[in-house]
């Protein structure tokens, strides 16, 4: 079983702050927002923001640009794909294990 | 039955089984015939109990995983932390006796953020919401 890249870590590790998973799940649904829009609905600072953005951003979960003096953020669906990786190696694993444990029930005394 | 549970996002596995929940119970929770299906480890069915499964380490996997027991309710239920490569996400079995035999299903879902009691609320909170936004794009993904 190989369960994890590097890059599968990160994406879980990013993933596993609430505050972050909100941002994240903010610019999936309403799209492209500038830091600015995205504190006034947050309920941390904008230097916090900024700080849980980069951090989604070094996971590829998320793609930054300039727009004169603001920075505006998107969502990087395509960075989701170790998540789903994740899933169907151990929806595989718990499957093979699953028949073991059939295969022990049948051994057992009842 | 294997899904990637489509509504979740979780790993959800389904089977009927020909045994009684007691006897399914033990294979879940009796050290040795856990090992014998799932791997070597040192469980104990005591909530709080912290754990390792082992495993032979392969080039991309140590073959180490950290749990800690979150609930035990024999025969119907049994919930563990599975913590793996930094990966944190929660085991849970729940087992439903049927006219012949048991119905048992393992849910596994991640990103829970807190620990302890909070697991369960953390991680259907963090979760849920982050599927919310996840549904929508899944299609452009497969």
């Amino acid at each position: 079983m190989s369960l994890a890249r590097i890059s599968t870590d990160q994406v879980f590790k990013s993933l596993a702050d609430p505050t972050r998973l909100a941002l994240l799940e903010r610019l999936l649904r309403d799209g492209e927002q500038s830091v600015v829009a995205l504190t006034a609905r947050a309920s941390v600072s904008q230097p916090a923001v900024s700080k849980h953005l980069a951090v989604l951003k070094r996971a590829g979960l998320v793609r930054a640009r300039r727009d004169g003096r603001e920075t505006r953020y998107r969502a990087h669906p395509q960075g989701l794909a170790p998540v789903i990786d994740w899933m169907q190696r151990y929806a595989a694993f718990w499957g093979e294990r699953f028949d073991r444990l059939e295969d022990l029930l049948r051994r057992m005394d009842p | 039955m294997t899904t990637t549970d489509t509504a979740t996002r979780s790993v959800v596995i389904e089977r009927q089984l020909p045994h009684a929940p007691a006897k399914v119970w033990r294979a879940l929770t009796e050290g040795p015939l856990l090992t014998d299906w799932l791997m070597a480890n040192d469980f104990r069915p005591e909530v709080g109990h912290r754990f390792t499964f082992r495993a032979p380490p392969v080039p991309s996997w140590n073959g180490i995983v950290e749990c800690e027991v979150l609930a035990v309710e024999p025969p119907s239920r049994l919930a563990y932390t599975w913590g793996s490569l930094g990966l944190q996400s929660v085991v849970t079995f729940t087992l439903t006796a049927t006219a012949t035999g048991t119905q048992l299903r393992m849910e596994q879902s991640g990103f829970p953020a807190q620990g302890g009691d909070s697991y369960f609320k953390g991680a259907q909170y963090g979760w849920q919401g982050f599927l919310t936004g996840l549904e929508r794009v899944l299609g452009g993904l497969a």
